[in-house]
């Protein structure tokens, strides 16, 4: 049953145009906008760890400039993958993309390393925070700016300019960052990124661990760093309520597959997101018997 | 009375920093990649031997430029095979792969150089020193080519001290020592980063051999330094470089002084008979040490949030 589907359905993206443009499809939002304003771009791309366990499945997405893009799905579905696949952090984990062609701002990028794409502005903010410890907060920002070259001047003046997003890091700026608050090793991780004047963010689980009212401000300062320094952000969450709300546009990951895709705004009116992401259901609640019907429409789907 | 004591804590102290130096190669690898590199001695060996031998060839020192270029090459070397196959591993397995290169590194060290004892002639001042010689009988003794090493150390300790605080590339390798992957997440390059820092240890490793082994003659023991270095990273913390310093300078009087003043305790106490305090004394102190100030007297504090 499934493979008809999926067959009408490549031949379908392959042509112009879609006769449901604006319900949620399976195409990628490049087709419809021109490559010209795509930052970040995945064609097909498979991951394998340890050369063995197959991760990522063919996953396509695209992130057009200026926009913030969510990358949704529950533990395990492949956000994680999928952000250091880009990053080209992978390869510290022992996995490897075998398949398909990551392209930022129009360049194949998968050959380079870490420190080469935040070199060219493409820097992810790690799941967990991952904050330098025994470094003050101040000495984390400095770290961000190693890539940089062009002179101490410029560096203070970005510091200060992350301050101002982030102004409990000024009042913290001398503590040692491993005894900071988890909102505020957040924010610090957010601000080291930014330091390396990304063009793009690669957001790894802002929400994880957080209170729902740091939560709401960190999304609020990203969504502020989105619209006022024209920062692209691919954002990975579970928090499918928060990110939906803040992002243009989303992905929703199962299984190292995109099974759904589309305007935020259409995601977070679509019934199946909305019951098995938002644990928003029609009605009254329905049993587990409608995870099988689920399950079946998940593999069309697929 | 006093005269000799003074005399026997001057002798300490400088032999304190001898352990220092040492000491210093494990701290800077140890702070850079949190590894602890069980091989340091070794390189001290290889260094001196490198030294040595080059140096029945060349002046001292061409020699010693080439001792650099070896040990950069070395450094090259076991970033190439070893480390930058173990990133992002567990801080036990890359001390296990330290000890493999230990092993490789004792047998090819007499491979290349040859297994006998060999000199190492850096020209310096034999006659020992006397001073205050008014204040005590006699004057107070002291070695000149240790007052030497003391003061080569120093320098290399505010050197590196500056250059892990202040610059760019020493924030950087404190970021790596604290979480491998986040520095590669913000573009920090670790493959350069730890060549650069088993470069600084192997230079470092070399300023020892050459003092230990102006000292006692360049052979194999010359690698058994190593484990004098150990206490003095306990008692000093293992991320400090200062620490390293007070540390080694903390051992070498001490264990002098157990000796002198101690001793005589012990035997006319107990009966013993007396002496071999300098051998244990060091652990013993690094064993208290342990018990109460686990992270060492400047190591970074065991951050845990609850």
């Amino acid at each position: 049953m499934s493979a008809p589907v999926g067959t009408v359905d490549k031949t379908e993206a392959a042509a112009t145009p879609p006769p449901h443009a604006s319900a949620p499809s399976r195409r990628s939002r490049a087709d419809g906008i021109g490559a010209a304003s795509v930052i970040l771009a995945l064609n097909n791309i498979e991951v394998v760890y340890n050369h063995v366990i197959l991760v990522l499945k063919g996953v396509s997405l695209s992130v057009p400039k200026g926009h913030i893009v969510a990358l949704l799905g529950a533990n395990g579905a492949g956000k994680s993958t999928t952000l250091k696949a880009i990053s080209n952090l992978l390869r510290a984990e022992r996995g490897e993309v075998t398949k398909g062609s990551i392209l930022f701002e129009g360049d194949e990028v998968h050959s380079l390393t870490a420190n080469d794409l935040v070199k060219r502005g493409c820097i992810q903010v790690m799941e967990g925070r991952h904050c330098f410890a025994h470094l003050t907060i101040e000495e984390n920002l400095l770290t961000g700016a190693y890539t940089r070259r062009d002179g101490n001047a410029a560096i203070k003046r970005d510091i200060e300019n992350v301050y101002t997003y982030f102004p409990r890091l000024r009042e913290r700026r001398t503590s040692i960052a491993g005894y900071t608050s988890g909102g505020e090793q957040q924010m610090c991780a957010i601000g080291r990124a930014l330091m390396s004047r990304p063009k793009m963010i690669l957001l790894d689980e802002p929400s994880m661990g957080l209170a729902p009212q740091i939560v709401e401000e960190i999304f609020g300062i990203v969504k502020n760093l989105n619209v006022k320094e024209g920062v692209s952000f691919l954002l990975a969450e579970q928090n499918t309520n928060m990110a939906l709300r803040y992002a243009s546009y989303g992905y929703i990951l199962e299984n190292g597959r995109v099974v759904l895709d589309g305007e935020a705004s259409a995601l977070s009116e679509n019934e199946d997101v909305k019951e098995f992401y938002l644990g928003v259901a029609e009605g009254k609640r329905k049993s587990f018997r409608d995870l099988k019907h689920y399950k079946r429409r998940k593999r069309w789907l697929a | 009375m006093l005269g000799p004591i003074l005399e026997t804590l001057i002798g300490g102290l400088l032999t304190g920093v001898l352990y220092s130096l040492v000491a210093l190669g494990f701290v800077l690898i140890f702070k850079a990649s949190g590894v602890f590199n069980f091989a340091q001695g070794v390189m001290v060996l290889f260094a001196a031997l490198s030294v040595a031998r080059l140096s029945e060839f060349f002046p001292m020192p061409i020699a010693i430029a080439l001792a650099v270029v070896v040990m950069i090459a070395l450094a090259y070397a076991i970033e190439f095979l070893v480390l930058r196959r173990l990133v992002n591993q567990e801080g036990i397995i890359l001390f296990m792969a330290t000890l493999g290169v230990t092993y490789f590194l004792e047998g090819f060290g007499q491979t290349v150089w040859g297994s006998d004892i060999y000199k190492i002639d850096l020209g310096m001042p034999k006659n020992p020193i006397f001073v205050l010689e008014s204040v005590f009988p006699g004057g107070l003794l002291i070695d000149p080519s240790e007052l030497i090493a003391a003061l080569i150390c120093a320098i290399m300790v505010v050197a590196l001290a500056i250059f892990f605080q202040v610059t760019r590339v020493g924030r950087a390798l404190r970021a790596v020592a604290d979480d491998h992957q986040a520095a590669q997440s913000v573009g920090i390059p670790l493959n350069q980063i730890w060549l650069m820092v088993w470069a600084v240890a192997g230079i470092v490793a070399l300023v020892a051999g050459m003092m230990w082994g102006a000292k006692l003659g360049v052979q194999f023991s010359l690698s058994l330094v190593a484990l004098k270095a150990l206490p003095v990273l306990i008692l000093g913390g293992f991320t400090s470089i200062p620490g390293a310093i007070v540390g080694g300078l903390i051992i070498g009087a001490g264990e002098k002084l157990a000796e002198v003043v101690l001793g005589p305790v012990l035997i006319r106490m107990f009966d013993l008979a007396g002496g071999g305090i300098e051998n244990w004394f060091a652990y013993v102190l690094a064993l208290m040490f342990l018990l109460v100030r686990p992270q060492g007297l400047f190591g970074e504090k065991i951050i845990e949030r609850v």
